[in-house]
Order: C-alpha cells, then sequence, then structure tokens
C-alpha cells in the first residue's frame, strides 16, 4: 500500500494511551522530524545556490536580517503573518476531516469584498461600532457560505474538495471584478477599480507599540480557540475519528456530512476574516489587491505546522519572515523574485517526504509502541 | 573557497547593518534628503523583464545607475498591498534610501502617501498624474502621456486598413487604458471616418491564452489592424502578426515582432524623465513635486514605422506628430461617446495634459464594444 | 450583421478556439489518466506544464529547434513525474500534498530559470493548412492544425485501445484498481506507479511546450492560469477514458475561446463572467458528473481522490 489517502496521514491515531515514553517521543518526533526536514531543505537550497554561483551564507544571513534581524524586520514578518494565521487555518480545520482544501484564498477575496460591499450604504453617517461588526460577520458569513459550499460538495455530491476549492477561488475573483468594475464601483477611482471607501473612521487600527494591525492579535486568540475546538471538545473529537475512519464515524452513529460541512464553513470563515482584515486595516475598499497569494502560502503553513493550529502560529511567523526578506534578497543579492518561492517549493516537498520518517526513527520508538 | 570569503564579508556588512540600527532603535540616521550619496529604491508590481510597463521603467533607470555616488535597489513583484508599505520601509530602513520610485498605480493610495507622511526626509515619486499639493511634500508624480502616442497610432491605422475595422486588445476598462482606446479611435476616425474600432477586455494585465484569443477574434471580426493595452504586448502582436494583419505596438518596441505588419507603436520615453531626475540630483536639486508631459517634452514617441506603414499613413502620422508637439488637444467638442451621450459639448476642448483625460470613463463614438 | 451570422461567428470562433487551445488540457489530461489509472494522483502537473513550457521554449531558443524544444519539454516533465512517483512510493506520504508541493516547486523554478527567456523570440512550432480545401478563411485559419493536437489524438486513441486490449492496459488498470491483487499476481505495484507517473510528467511537459511553442507561442510568467489544474478535473470528468478527455479538452478549449468571441460580435456584458466559463464549467461537471453513493465507473479503486 502506498497511497496513502490524507485521511491516514492526518488522523492522529486513536490507540488508548500509551506509557509517558511514547507520549514523549512522539511529541519530540512532531518537533524534531519538522526541523531535520527545514534543515535538509536549506542545504538543498544551498546547493541550489552554490550551483548557481550565489553564496548560501550571503542568502541565509539577508534572510535573518530580513525577517528577524531588526527590530524593523519584525514589524515586517508580523504583518504577514497575521494574514498567514487566518488562511492557514482555513487549510488545518478541515484536514482534520481528512481533507485537503485549498482555496481560502477565494474565501479571503470574497470575504474581503463583503465586508467593503455591505459597508457601503453605511458609509457617512453610521457608527463605526455598527459598521465594524458589520463587516466583519458579512466576510466571515461569505468566507464561511464560499468553503461550506465545498464540504457540501464533497460530502453530498463526492466532488473532490482540493479541485473545487480552487475553481471556487477562480470564481470568487470573477465575482468580485464584476462588481468593483461595475455595480459596486467608487466613479471617484476610475484607474484602480474599488468600492467606495468605507472612511478613516472604519478602520482598524494598529495594535498599541507595534506597528501591526489588530488582525495579528485575533488571528492568534482565533488559532488558540480553534486548537481548543479540535483538541479538547466533542466536536474536535468526532471531527477527528471521521478524519482518521469514515466508516467507523459512521457506524459510531456520528453526523459525518453536518461535520465536514461545519468544518469547512469554520475554515472558510477563517479565510474570511482573513479578507476583512485586507479591507478594513489595508486597503480601506475592495479591489483586485486583495487577492494577495496569502491564500496560497497558508497551505503551506499549514502543512509545516502538521495542520496543528497552535503550530501554526510561530510556522506563520517564520514564512512570513522568508516573505518579508524575499525583497531584501532580491535588492541584495540581485536575484528574482521567485526564489522564495523555489525555496518555500522545496521546503514543503522535503516536509512532505518526512512524514515517512514518522514512528521509524529508532531511539525516538518506545519499545511499547 | 571563494564564496566563503564573500559571504563572510557579507555578513560583516550585515552585522554592521544591524549595529547601526540598534544604535538608532528605530530613529532614522540623519541624511540630508538628496544629496549624493544616495540611495534609490525602485518597486515594480510585476517581472522586471515582462517587456512591457515594468520593463520600460527598469530599462529607463538604468540611467540613474550610472550617476557616481547613487545606488539603486529594486524590487519586483511587489502587490499593491501593504507589501508595497513594508519594501518601502524595508529600503528606507535597511538599504537607507533617500529616493523611492513606486511604479505602480495602487501604490499610490494609500500606500506611498502613508510612507511619505511617516518618513518626511525621504523623497516619494509615483509614475502616474495622481499627486496634488493636498498630499506630502515629499511625495509627487510624474507621468507620460501615452494617449498622444496612441493618437498618432490611430491616424497611420486608419489609412493603413483596407476593411475599415481595427482591433484592440484591452485588460480592464479604466481611465488610462479608456484614453487610449479613445485617442486611437479618434486619431483612425480623423484619418479616415469610416473607421471602428472593436475593443475586447480580457479583464487581466497579464493573460497570454486569452490574449491570443481576443487577437483571433478581432481578426474573424474581419479587422485587418490590431492594437493593444496589456502589460507585455507581445503574444498580441505575434498573433495578429502569423494571422497576417497589421499591427501597433504598445509600452515598448514591438517592431522586431512583426516584420511584415507592424505600423508604428506608442511607446514611453521613461529615459527622459529619469535622466533629468538624475541630472538633478547630480546637482544636489531638489526634485519637482509634478512631471507630466507627452510629445511636448519627449516623454512619449511612436515606434520607427514599419512594413505595414503605408506612404500615405506615413504623412499623416507625421503630420499628427507635430500637431502632438504643439500641444493641440484630441478631445475637442462636440464629442459623443459610443452609447450616443454628449461627453464634450460644442466649443469645449480639453488640453493635453488635463486632469480631465485620466478619469475617462466612456468610448467615444465609433468604438465597438463596452465598459461593463 | 444579423442574428444568424453572429451565432456562427461565435460558433466557428469557439471550434476555432477548441482546436487550438485543447492540446494543452489533451496532453496533460492524458497524462492524468495515465497516473490515476495505475491508483495515483498527481495534482502538481500545473507546475509540470509551466516548467515544461519554459524549458522548451529555451531548449528552442538555444538550439533553434523547436521540435528539441518538445523532446526537452517532455524530458523535464518525465523528471518531475519521476519524483513525485519516487516520493510517493514511501509510506506515510500524501499523494495529492506532493502535487500540490511540486507545483509550488515547479512554477517557482520556472520563473526563477526563466527569466531570461521571457524576450528572445524562440522558433515556433509549424502548422498544417488541413483547411485548404475551403473557401472560407475563417475556416481555413480555424483549420490551421499543429501536428502535436494530431499527435494528442493518436494518442488517445492508442491509450483507449491499449487499456482494454493490452497487457500493459490490464497491468495498469490493474494495479489502479487493486494493488493486493497485482502484487499476487507478481507484479511491482510501485514499478508501475513510478512509471505511469513519469510517463503522465512526460506528457504535461509536452502539453506545456505547446503552450509556449506554438499557442499563444511565447514563454511568460502569466502562461498557464491555471491549465494544468484543469486538465487534472477534466480526468475525472471524463471517467478516466482516454478518448473522453480528447472530447472534454476541445469542450475546455471552446469554454476558454467563449469570453473573446462574444466580446467580438458585441456580447460584452458580463465578460468576466464569460471569462470564468472555463473554471464555472470544470466544476458543473464535477458537480453532474460525481456521486457520493457508489464509486465512479471507471474510477480506478485505489485512487485517494475518488475515497
Amino acid at each position: 500500500m502506498t497511497a496513502t489517502s490524507p485521511a491516514e496521514v492526518n488522523a492522529i491515531p486513536l490507540r488508548p494511551m500509551g506509557d509517558l515514553l511514547a507520549r514523549l517521543g512522539r511529541s519530540a518526533e512532531a518537533i524534531l522530524i519538522p526541523l531535520f526536514a527545514l534543515v535538509a531543505a536549506a542545504i538543498l537550497f544551498s546547493i541550489f545556490l552554490l550551483v548557481l554561483g550565489k553564496s548560501p551564507a550571503q542568502f541565509f544571513s539577508l534572510l535573518w536580517l530580513g525577517g528577524f534581524g531588526t527590530p524593523f524586520s519584525w514589524t515586517n514578518t508580523l504583518v504577514r503573518a497575521g494574514p498567514l494565521i487566518f488562511t492557514a487555518l482555513c487549510v488545518a480545520i478541515p484536514a482534520r476531516l481528512g481533507m485537503v482544501v485549498i482555496g481560502g484564498e477565494g474565501a479571503l477575496v470574497l470575504g474581503g469584498f463583503a465586508a467593503a460591499a455591505i459597508a457601503i450604504p453605511f458609509i457617512g453617517w453610521a457608527p463605526p461600532l455598527v459598521v465594524m461588526p458589520l463587516m466583519a460577520i458579512a466576510a466571515i458569513l461569505s468566507g464561511a457560505a464560499w468553503i461550506g459550499l465545498v464540504g457540501v460538495l464533497r460530502h453530498y455530491r463526492g466532488v473532490n474538495e482540493t479541485i473545487a476549492s480552487l475553481l471556487l477561488f477562480y470564481i470568487a475573483v470573477a465575482i468580485m471584478n464584476f462588481f468593483v468594475e461595475g455595480a459596486l464601483r467608487d466613479p471617484g477611482n476610475p484607474n484602480k477599480p474599488s468600492t467606495p471607501t468605507i472612511g478613516k473612521e472604519n478602520m482598524v487600527g494598529a495594535i498599541p507599540g507595534l506597528d501591526v494591525h489588530w488582525g495579528l492579535a485575533v488571528a492568534v486568540v482565533l488559532a488558540v480557540l480553534v486548537w481548543v475546538l479540535m483538541n479538547r471538545t466533542t466536536f474536535g473529537f468526532a471531527a477527528r475519528i471521521t478524519g482518521g475512519n469514515v466508516r467507523a464515524a459512521r457506524a459510531q452513529g456520528l453526523p459525518v456530512g453536518r461535520l465536514i460541512v461545519i468544518s469547512c464553513a469554520l475554515a472558510g470563515a477563517c479565510a474570511g476574516l482573513a479578507g476583512y482584515f485586507e479591507v478594513a486595516a489595508i486597503q480601506g475598499r475592495a479591489n483586485a489587491s486583495i487577492a494577495a497569494g496569502y491564500g496560497f502560502t497558508g497551505i503551506l503553513v499549514a502543512f509545516l505546522a502538521r495542520q496543528n493550529p497552535l503550530a501554526i502560529i510561530p510556522v506563520a511567523i517564520f514564512l512570513g519572515g522568508i516573505t518579508a526578506a524575499g525583497g531584501l534578497i532580491q535588492r541584495r543579492m540581485g536575484m528574482p523574485d521567485a526564489t522564495v518561492q523555489v525555496l518555500q517549493g522545496l521546503m514543503f516537498l522535503v516536509l512532505l517526504v518526512s512524514e515517512t520518517l514518522y514512528g521509524r526513527i529508532p531511539f525516538l520508538r518506545p519499545r511499547s509502541a | 573557497m571563494i564564496d566563503l570569503a564573500v559571504s563572510r564579508r557579507n555578513i560583516l556588512k550585515g552585522g554592521a547593518a544591524l549595529g547601526a540600527l540598534g544604535l538608532g532603535s528605530g530613529i532614522l540616521p540623519l541624511r540630508s534628503a538628496l544629496a549624493a550619496p544616495l540611495t534609490i529604491g525602485i518597486v515594480y508590481v510585476g517581472p522586471r523583464d515582462d517587456f512591457g510597463w515594468n520593463q520600460a521603467h527598469a530599462v529607463a533607470a538604468e540611467a540613474l545607475k550610472s550617476i557616481p555616488g547613487v545606488t539603486v535597489v529594486e524590487e519586483e513583484n511587489v502587490p499593491e498591498t501593504d507589501a508595497v508599505s513594508k519594501t518601502m520601509e524595508s529600503m528606507i530602513q535597511l538599504d537607507g534610501a533617500g529616493l523611492i520610485f513606486a511604479t505602480s498605480f495602487g501604490y499610490f493610495d494609500p500606500f506611498m502617501l502613508a510612507m511619505a507622511e511617516k518618513y518626511p526626509d525621504v523623497q516619494f515619486r509615483h509614475a502616474a498624474g495622481l499627486w496634488t499639493d493636498k498630499n506630502p511634500k515629499n511625495a509627487g508624480s510624474y507621468y507620460g502621456y501615452l494617449d498622444q502616442a496612441h493618437y498618432v497610432d490611430g491616424v497611420a491605422a486608419g489609412l493603413a486598413t483596407k476593411s475599415n475595422k481595427l482591433g484592440f486588445v484591452a485588460a480592464k476598462p479604466i481611465g488610462t487604458v479608456l484614453l487610449n482606446i479613445n485617442a486611437f479611435t479618434l486619431g483612425a476616425r480623423k484619418a479616415n471616418p469610416n473607421a471602428t474600432v472593436q475593443v475586447i477586455f480580457t479583464g487581466e494585465w497579464s493573460m497570454p491564452v486569452r490574449e491570443a484569443e481576443a487577437a483571433n477574434a478581432l481578426v474573424d471580426a474581419g479587422c485587418d489592424v490590431v492594437t493593444c493595452h496589456v502589460d507585455s504586448p507581445k503574444v498580441v502582436i505575434e498573433t495578429a502578426e502569423s494571422r497576417g494583419v497589421k499591427t501597433c505596438g504598445h509600452n515598448a518596441s514591438q517592431a522586431p515582432l512583426a516584420p511584415k505588419g507592424f505600423i508604428t507603436g506608442a511607446e514611453y520615453k521613461w529615459i527622459t524623465i529619469y535622466s533629468q531626475f538624475a541630472d538633478a540630483l547630480s546637482k544636489g536639486e531638489t526634485l519637482p513635486n509634478f512631471v507630466r508631459g507627452g510629445y511636448d517634452k519627449d516623454y512619449v514617441q511612436n515606434t520607427a514605422y514599419g512594413a505595414g506603414a503605408t506612404p500615405e499613413a506615413i504623412k499623416a502620422a507625421d503630420a499628427a506628430k507635430a500637431d502632438m508637439k504643439a500641444l493641440k488637444p484630441i478631445f475637442v467638442g462636440p464629442l459623443k461617446d459610443n452609447a450616443g451621450k454628449e461627453v464634450i459639448a460644442a466649443g469645449t476642448e480639453h488640453a493635453p495634459y488635463d486632469v480631465w483625460l485620466e478619469q475617462t470613463n466612456y468610448l467615444v463614438e465609433g468604438v465597438v464594444g463596452s465598459i461593463t | 450583421m444579423n442574428g444568424d451570422s453572429q451565432f456562427s461567428i461565435v460558433l466557428l470562433a469557439m471550434l476555432a478556439g477548441a482546436i487550438r487551445v485543447s492540446t494543452p488540457f489533451l496532453f496533460v489530461s492524458l497524462g492524468e489518466c495515465l497516473t490515476e489509472k495505475s491508483g495515483r494522483i498527481n495534482l502538481g502537473l500545473e507546475g509540470t506544464l509551466v516548467f515544461g513550457a519554459m524549458t522548451g521554449y529555451a531548449a528552442a531558443y538555444q538550439t533553434g529547434s523547436p521540435w528539441l524544444g518538445v523532446v526537452a519539454a517532455g524530458i523535464a516533465g518525465a523528471v518531475f513525474g519521476a519524483v513525485h512517483g519516487y516520493i510517493c512510493k514511501l509510506p506515510k506520504v500524501n499523494d495529492i500534498a506532493v502535487g500540490i508541493a511540486l507545483m509550488l516547486f515547479g512554477t517557482g523554478l520556472a520563473f526563477f530559470l526563466g527569466k531570461p527567456y521571457i524576450q528572445p523570440q524562440a522558433p515556433r512550432l509549424p502548422s498544417l493548412p488541413l483547411g485548404a480545401w475551403s473557401d472560407n478563411p475563417q475556416l481555413q485559419t480555424a483549420l490551421q492544425i499543429n501536428p502535436l493536437f494530431l499527435v494528442g489524438l493518436a494518442l488517445a486513441l492508442l491509450m483507449w485501445w491499449a487499456f482494454r486490449n493490452t497487457r500493459f492496459g490490464l497491468i495498469v488498470r490493474m494495479t489502479g484498481d487493486s494493488a493486493p491483487a497485482a502484487l499476487a499476481m507478481g507484479y511491482s505495484v510501485d514499478l508501475v506507479r513510478f512509471l505511469a507517473t513519469t510517463i503522465g510528467g512526460f506528457l504535461a511537459g509536452v502539453g506545456g511546450a505547446f503552450l509556449s511553442l506554438y499557442y499563444p507561442g511565447s514563454w511568460s510568467e502569466g502562461l498557464s492560469s491555471g491549465q494544468g489544474l484543469m486538465a487534472v478535473a477534466l480526468v475525472i470528468f471524463a471517467r478516466w477514458n482516454p478518448l473522453a478527455c480528447f472530447g472534454a479538452a476541445l469542450l475546455f478549449g471552446a469554454a476558454g475561446a467563449l469570453g473573446p468571441a462574444l466580446q467580438s460580435v458585441g456580447v460584452t456584458a458580463g465578460y468576466y463572467f464569460f471569462n470564468a466559463a472555463p473554471y464555472v464549467l470544470t466544476l458543473l461537471i464535477m458537480i453532474a458528473s460525481t456521486s457520493p453513493k457508489r464509486a465512479l465507473k471507471g474510477a480506478p479503486g485505489e485512487l485517494s481522490i475518488t475515497k
């Protein structure tokens, strides 16, 4: 058997709690193996650089400088980490049920668009206390509906969720463009089709002391909440059983369809919130620029974090740092923007290969297992 | 071995930068804005070698690199989100940039404006005609009015067509694109009142398969001259040439791509603006806030005529160039849009650099197509 | 212009578009069909397609021969396929995730290495004037057919025949339907799947070469816009039948031509949706052609995507 289904990979084995050693071994594995994978990816990438006649040491020192080396670098990194946490959650939640959803960008776009659109009749007169929650709710609901639809199609029609969610991304962008360049276009902005601006008073500000908007804080809290939901509640337990073995879940009378749809909707809500912050904290209006690729990098974050909502937080910061440093690397080393993409692809690949090591490293394997 | 030495030096450099910033702890190092040595940061929205908009800038920006004491740092594929704010800030903080060129429309508001307020000692210039005196004084705009060159294209195309049907592949129905379509159409109909221009919008700045399909659809619909306003015109020109129709270029010279059917093309001459900036900088002068121009200031030009240009087309186009250099307005009333509504009343005209032009939200009479 | 002639213009444009645009879909879907028949899914063919397009263009430019470009693209694609095939052989590795990673890596590497080839003009693949018999210039143009299109058609026929009538076809199908059965017969499941994925990658690479060397015939970073992924969806729609893949590829090509064709006859409202037609069509087809109740007819039993 080699064609492993996503369900088998992502499910946490439900064997009875073994001895402490076994648990320790598993936690050590969960940290050591990804670390090992990252080091291996770095080595492979260094070889790539050496072949091109570039200096790996310069590359990695710039990576450090641009992502984490100065207070400004940290700001730059954290600004990018927020949306990545949201979009990674959009991948991680359905992953617990064995689903690979890669269309979070679509929910982000639609969520951002819905937030900007719903604000239009209220701009200028309604208090921010009304408009801001309304925008957030619109973003959450539309994101939830979009990925929820993926869940519905998956469960009730058997449509593959990976491809469906990606197609829905293209459709979401078409929907937004249709309105942004048509009915909802701001006539005062003829050269960048956008919805009307939501107004300064309805914008989300920065976290005090940081040059980073509140989206980051919300994302961190949300990641913790999702972790609690997935690991400490009946819902999460049921989801894990379903992800492990759908037939067994059905046999136990679990509402598999509802679990799938709700998980997808939750996932979409997370990505929708990312869209809300893109509009309410950054752009101030919806336009084609809100599709900046966070949804796709989020996939990588979720897989690097092995779909663990808590691990998503540091991993998002790590990848945010890599993206932040990408610009500096372009400027100092004269390398194309695709450099970071090559590195990310390599990391992703090596990490997936490292999945095969789980349970196979002798000194981490307890004798009881 | 060699690599090790290089990298060690760079680590030291990195460490020095780190140290400097650590000392300042967020406070900017003291810097006189425009005296050499100066680091200039240039931000592009797409790949620098896209055979179009970004490349036109990148090639011209080379002029800056030759100035002694000036270092140029460039970053490509920077999206129009807070990523561009951070890129500019990174150029200022980590590279010590004192002048930043933001070359994409969407960089201006809110991103560049916010950065200009945050860093009053740094100069910011944006490639569009957006700056007004309400905006920060350390910001500004520079822009070339390509509609004048598209008008010349139109004049030549109107006389080079046999079917009287011209085709225009456009990316998105935004002001500057519509302006170019309208100028092209007015030029064509001035030279040939029977000419019409059919527009197909692809909806994306770069979508090669759809651009090729659009060019084919225009040829199938009977157009025998095709031009475009997309980021990279290569595909449209090549497709039209392979279908045996004539072409007009956009952004940069596409003449080599169409040896049989190329008429002429609308080109930016950013080099004029960048070298003016470079001159001012090397003399230690302050850059002007607002720089714009067209044919009269040598900011735009037409590609040398190709095999597709007929003698009468060349003659008329040369006359049109002279008109443009003499600042003769293109948009003169009475002018109707293609739905029959009057957009410019009789007796009114819009001068070549009227802000009204960039607010274009209609298609003139003679254009087949619609914005929505 | 009356309604009838406008309609025929759109129809003719869609026919022409189907022939022009379908070839990459055809090659990727045939490659994916073979891979999936053996019981594995390769979602990374989008990356393979893009990398193939870049390699093909670069090789054609360097050697001056577009056909060498096609071969180079195929080899590059085969390497990507082999990497996928090898990694997925390892226990506990998720083939869908590996596909996504290879998509990211393949496009990234193609963009990285492809920078110097955006500008130069590589020699293009020739076309055959199969419409020379007609007086209608539009029809003549529509029937300017690239040899690769015909190769794809022949390949579809060959695969269709081979799956049913050859030992090779039987082995691939058996591996895809039941690995234990294949093992019991003494065949190496891993080897069969590795080869199927490698050949699948080869075909996707050739599809990429068509994009950069024939239509639209230029290398740029926006070249594919998701065609490799749509082709993967198309295989499900075609129920793993190579002949149906051919029909589906034509349909997708026609859908891609719809937006510009409609605008050329004056139907402009909502062009964003017409342009999104291929994506909407794929989704609708997937909804219509799948079923939650039973396994799809023709679906390989081992395939993770249909479980």
